[in-house]
């Protein structure tokens, strides 16, 4: 037995030195592994976008899902970074990891140079760290208010342009339907779970009360003021009255699932359910319209959270060509176009916006160029590396006073204390 | 295993050295010899790991900087400062209030949950260990929550206990127990009973295991006896049984105690985020990695560890729990 072995792993060693000058040869054909927590239909499109990437190089992707929450995804890739970890390649990032995750990113300012400009300044802007440009923009994203036409329509309601109005209208019809037999109808869902999506709601209400963005650009803490608790007193109002008191442990699916099966008047969320509620199997599908998010007090200007996904290639990749070769190929403009035609994600590239098939397959994707010109992003660019942290306490006081448990008052009293104890001397 | 090779070596010490016969002291070095894989494999799997993570509970380490870490003492623990003002200011761990609300959320947890699958259990038992057709499948049947994987399970009760879409809800409505849907994980007032329910739900077949073994253990003959003489079944029970079944119980009990206070994984994915029902295994993983505190999650996973230890010894000593075996000789 020995000796037949010895002989075939020499045979093997030799082999493989002979073969080695035809591997590494230029055209090398690698696997370029992509991580991220998009939905299933999402995945589907990429799989079918990236074919021509794959003809064209010879690489393969290679694909790995991570659930849909984004504290949950954030906190297995810091791990994976953290350890140096070469299995995955390219990273899908939310727009607000760039100043906590930019150490361990290949810069790809210069791999991207000539399309740099083609995007949004804002955008470019916001993964750019330290003049290192830790990711590429792949979609962006910014919350609406969606309605039902049908609905609306029928009790001869008008679309809400407060969170008053909304609050009335959601009342007058889930009560109306209700009557009408229709029990299981709630007025509005939105993203009541205790994680950074509820972040993104509360601070909608916050600003579109007028009462600022927790931490302002230049790093003062500013949540604890009068609008804010009007703010979050009125969407303390609606757990249990316009929305089911689960809307505490909704994220953005269990929100779709209730709106998609033709179960409540408005829902708050993000582009990808305007293709998704008009898909066949959509209860909604053609009944329901979007407006951008109401505004409260006696502010007149809405807010929608600025959110988006990039792609940032690894530094501890072990083909950072291939890797990056697929992140300029999928945020090209072919592949934005195809995203936006196919999953309503809303393209990063200027140009796309006047785009005649986009106009004309899509037509709410040009409605929704204002809304996210005017998003208001979340404070991770002065809270730096404590973003997260300043994030949770954010969400626990929202999600506190939502379930009860303190006043909003006392909640953001208590809030700014802490907030100040985290910021110290400086962020 | 430790403690028969412990019982070995006691029973030899108690002998004279001029009677220890060759075999003994033979069967004394092979036993060494049989221990020392596992003793390397819990040094490198348990010992080292912790020692590490109380190291780094002494530093400013963080995961951007895993190596980098300097040496500050107990301020992870303990530190304050005096302002100008000359208010002093406390921080760290033993003054976080998040952190002692884990605490209390893990005792109350650990405490309700073993009570509960303690008696279940040995009512589970005390039905097995009576002979009935069909013994042997009931017997596997039960086991079943106890193989399904905590993620699997806590998913799936996660979807029956939802509010819109979820079984439970829609039972309890039919049967006209409950006027509307309670949304059971995300009602601060229902969340910690969801996570006991469900917890309970999967490990009564554990205890219930345990308890079957130690119930088999009871000789038969003691049971004749008592019928003999006419003994009502619940003084049976109360006054043969349960002292007999007592040390295998008992050692159940710690099983369960020491899992239930590190529980994560099924708050994890039931109810995440939720302050009713952190514990601290969950706080000390959040600060570990989602808010890049390194050193003071390793910090309170020191406290973690700590805590636990001095359950179990003070367990121990309260419940005159003999882990040794040394009693039945």
């Amino acid at each position: 037995m020995a000796p037949t072995s010895t002989k075939s792993s020499l045979k093997r060693v030799l082999l493989s030195a002979l073969c080695l000058p035809v591997f590494a040869a230029p055209v090398s054909a690698d696997v370029v592994n992509y991580v991220s927590g998009a939905p299933a239909k999402d995945i589907k499109i990429l799989k079918e976008i990236v074919k021509p990437w794959e003809e064209a190089t010879g690489h393969t992707l290679e694909f790995t899902s991570m659930p849909p929450s984004t504290t949950d995804s954030f906190a297995q890739y810091r791990l994976w970074l953290a350890a140096n970890n070469s299995d995955i390649d390219v990273y899908e990032t939310d727009v607000i990891w760039a100043p906590q995750l930019a150490n361990h990113f290949v810069d790809l300012s210069n791999a991207a140079s000539d399309v740099i400009d083609a995007h949004f300044p804002s955008i470019i802007e916001s993964q750019t760290v330290d003049g290192k440009l830790v990711a590429l923009p792949l979609f962006t994203d910014a919350p609406a208010l969606y309605y039902r036409k049908d609905l609306l329509e029928k009790h001869g309601a008008a679309v809400p342009s407060t969170w008053e109005e909304l609050t009335a209208t959601a009342k007058s019809v889930q009560a109306a339907e209700r009557a009408g037999g229709q029990s299981d109808l709630w007025g509005f869902v939105w993203q009541g779970n205790a994680y950074e999506g509820l972040t993104c709601d509360a601070l909608e209400w916050v600003k579109s009360f007028g009462g600022g963005q927790i931490v302002e650009p230049d790093g003062t803490v500013s949540i604890n003021n009068e609008q804010a608790i009007n703010a979050l007193e009125l969407a303390k109002s609606w757990v249990g009255t316009i929305s089911p008191e689960g809307v505490l442990a909704y994220q953005e699916e269990d929100a779709r699932g209730v709106w998609q099966t033709g179960n409540a008047v408005f829902m708050r969320n993000w582009p990808y359910a305007y293709a998704l509620g008009n898909s066949d199997d959509s209860a909604v599908k053609d009944k329901f319209g979007v407006v951008p998010l109401p505004s409260g007090g006696s502010n007149d200007k809405s807010a929608a959270t600025l959110g988006g996904w990039n792609l940032a290639v690894s530094k501890y990749s072990k083909n950072p060509d291939a890797a990056i070769s697929l992140a300029l190929y999928l945020t090209s403009p072919e592949a934005q176009k195809r995203r936006a035609l196919e999953l309503s994600r809303l393209p990063t590239l200027v140009s796309l916006y006047d785009d005649e098939d986009i106009k004309t397959e899509q037509p709410a994707i040009a409605e929704w160029k204002d809304i996210f010109l005017q998003a208001v992003p979340r404070p991770s660019a002065p809270t730096k590396t404590k973003y997260n942290e300043v994030s949770s306490k954010f969400w626990s006081a929202v999600h506190d006073t939502l379930s009860g448990n303190g006043s909003a008052a006392e909640n953001l009293e208590l809030l700014e204390i802490e907030l100040n104890e985290i910021k110290g001397n400086s962020w | 295993m430790v403690s028969n090779v412990g019982r070995m070596a006691i029973a030899t010490g108690g002998q004279s050295a001029s009677q220890r016969s060759d075999l003994q002291q033979s069967r004394i070095r092979a036993a060494r010899w049989f221990l020392a894989p596992m003793i390397v494999v819990l040094l490198c799997v348990a010992a080292w790991p912790l020692a590490r993570t109380v190291y780094f509970s002494f530093t400013n380490t963080s995961l951007t900087n895993l190596y980098g870490g300097e040496w500050i003492g107990f301020d992870n623990y303990l530190n304050w400062r005096t302002l100008s003002s000359g208010r002093v200011i406390f921080r760290g761990t033993l003054v976080d209030p998040d952190w002692w609300n884990a605490v209390w959320n893990t005792l109350r947890f650990a405490i309700v949950s073993v009570g509960f699958e303690t008696v279940l259990g040995l009512m589970i038992a005390l039905v097995l260990n009576a002979e009935f057709r069909g013994r042997g499948l009931v017997r596997a049947a039960i086991l079943v929550p106890w193989a399904i994987p905590t993620i699997v399970s806590a998913r799936l009760w996660g979807w029956m206990l939802h509010d819109q879409f979820g079984i439970i809800n829609d039972i309890l409505l039919k049967l006209g127990l409950i006027s509307h849907k309670i949304a059971w994980t995300a009602n601060p007032d229902t969340a910690m009973l969801a996570v006991l329910v469900v917890d309970i739900w999967k490990t009564t077949p554990f205890m219930a295991l345990l308890c079957l073994a130690g119930l088999q253990m009871i000789p038969r003959d003691i049971y004749e006896a008592a019928r003999v003489d006419g003994v009502h079944p619940i003084k049976v029970f109360f006054y043969i049984t349960l002292p007999l079944v007592r040390p295998a119980l008992m050692v159940a009990v710690i099983f369960r105690l020491l899992d239930a206070m590190r529980i994560f994984d099924l708050i994890y994915v039931l109810t995440p985020n939720s302050t009713q029902t952190k514990t601290m295994s969950v706080i000390a993983r959040e600060n570990l990695i989602d808010f890049d505190k390194f050193a003071y999650g390793s910090a309170q996973s020191t406290l973690l560890f700590l805590i636990i230890g001095a359950s179990v010894i003070a367990y121990i000593r309260l419940g005159r729990v003999d882990l040794t075996g040394e009693d039945h000789r």
